[in-house]
């Protein structure tokens, strides 16, 4: 999977409008990177996205260390800020989801998954990375692999084989002859299709955010020639608005993710699906 | 890989067909950030939060606990102050009564003394009669002798002359209790 080599970012080079070359738009080249380390076919390689992602867990672990490594009764600054983040997740996620008594167990899982995908949402807008490492399916679809493994387990922990076929298939003797037809449709849709559209909102999410930014940087710098200036400026104000945007995009796709993990495994708790 | 299959490869590549290697650093990347939360930091952190709950609900509890103290203390100070009250009303009530007693002893007790007093003059009186009387009768009967004499040296017939000396004899008689008044 490496980039085309005849495919670059228009700010590799100095083509501008008016000098004859086309605008070169962002397409998914903009999301395949040349191996820093070893070699793309051998599935033996180190790129951007894999440092990115190492570095932002490394971040996390080292903000949280930093935060509660020493905890003190009376927090300092640092420590007050990553309590409210924790907070956060546990009181306004998994306790309002899955209740104090059974969400407990939870919270270190989704507290870290929020705050693993936020860190690689973040880069999308951090100067030198700007790059989502949700963006690249892999990330999203092994998280959300997790979940599903975890929300499938706790399935037939909690209600048997025969119970764990009831809550997949949504089982209910009212709907009649529907039945067989739901029960196709439910299972298809909570086994397959739900962990599927779980790892791609976010991965569709942050892709789609990170081509936004692109078009609209890459056409600050293309249209910066002559008459092309005018619009170069509202590019780049769009730039700008964008990044805005795409930071509480970040937070609210993470969030998503993290709330969407709780309903699952609420619903492999629940008595009735 | 040959050069076609890789061309080929690439052709298809979808985005949302993961790459192996970016699903096992994806793994290894969250692994580690699950890792240090829910064994290190996390149980830190909620050690702290539960510590800080019980501090500041032992606070309240303390403060709680000083009120009831308080309160039993302004009680106890209440109690002693009424019984202080009663005890000095007892004191008094006794006071009085004793001194009611005592005034009443002493009015018994003057009362005694004056008519123990009264006696003793009535007796020493009577005393100084008898004494008196006795005296009295003594100097009668040395009177009478005297006079006795007196009228036996003297005429009997002379009654001028007994009857002053009669007289004579009374002065003397009453000059002599002048005297020995």
């Amino acid at each position: 999977m490496s980039a085309d080599p005849t495919q670059v970012l228009a700010f590799e080079t100095d083509c501008h409008i008016f000098d004859g070359c086309g605008f070169p738009a962002p397409g998914l080249h903009s999301f395949l990177f040349e191996p820093l380390w070893g070699n793309a076919d051998s599935n033996l390689y180190f790129n951007k996205t894999m440092l990115l992602a190492l570095l932002g867990s490394i971040i996390v672990v080292g903000f949280f260390w930093a935060a509660f490594s020493k905890p003190k009764v009376v927090p300092g600054k640092l420590q007050m800020v990553a309590e409210a983040g924790y907070d956060f997740i546990r009181r306004g996620v998994v306790y309002e989801t899955l209740g104090k008594r059974e969400g407990e167990k939870y919270v270190p899982l989704v507290v870290a998954l929020f705050f693993f995908v936020w860190m690689m949402n973040l880069w999308s807008i951090i100067p030198v990375a700007q790059f989502p490492v949700t963006a690249i399916i892999a990330y999203p679809a092994v998280l959300a692999l997790i979940v599903y493994i975890l929300w499938v387990s706790l399935t037939f922990k909690r209600h048997g084989f025969v119970g764990a076929f009831k809550n997949f298939t949504g089982y209910d003797k009212s709907l009649g002859a529907v039945l067989p037809l739901s029960m196709t449709i439910e299972f298809f849709s909570n086994l397959l299709v739900r962990p599927f559209t779980h790892a791609v909102r976010l991965f569709a999410n942050m892709f789609a955010g990170h081509t936004l930014l692109l078009l609209f940087t890459i056409a600050s710098w293309y249209l910066l020639n002559g008459i092309g200036i005018a619009y170069a400026g509202v590019s780049f104000i769009m730039v700008i608005v964008m990044t805005a945007f795409e930071l509480f995009i970040q937070a609210l796709q993470a969030y998503v993710f993290v709330l969407l993990t709780c309903t699952f495994i609420q619903g492999a708790l629940a008595e009735h699906h | 890989m040959s050069p076609l299959l890789n061309i080929a490869a690439e052709e298809i590549q979808s985005p949302l067909i993961p790459p192996i290697p970016e699903l096992v650093i994806g793994l290894i990347a969250f692994v580690i950030v699950f890792g240090a939360l829910a064994k290190k930091l996390l149980p830190n952190i909620n050690k702290v939060l539960e510590e800080r709950r019980e501090a500041i609900e032992g606070g309240i509890e303390k403060a709680e606990a000083a009120q009831t103290e308080a309160q039993s203390v302004l009680e106890q100070y209440k109690a002693q102050l009424a019984e202080a009250r009663h005890e000095a009303a007892r004191l008094r009530q006794e006071a009085q009564e004793q001194g009611a007693t005592l005034i009443a002893e002493m009015r018994a007790e003057g009362q005694r003394q004056r008519e123990e007093i009264i006696a003793a003059g009535h007796a020493q009186i009577e005393a100084d009669r008898k004494a008196a009387a006795l005296t009295l009768r003594q100097d009668v009967g040395t009177l009478a002798v005297t006079l006795a004499g007196k009228l036996v040296g003297e005429s009997l017939e002379d009654h001028a002359r007994q009857s002053r000396t009669i007289d004579r004899f009374l002065d003397e008689l009453e000059e002599k209790a002048e005297a020995s008044r």
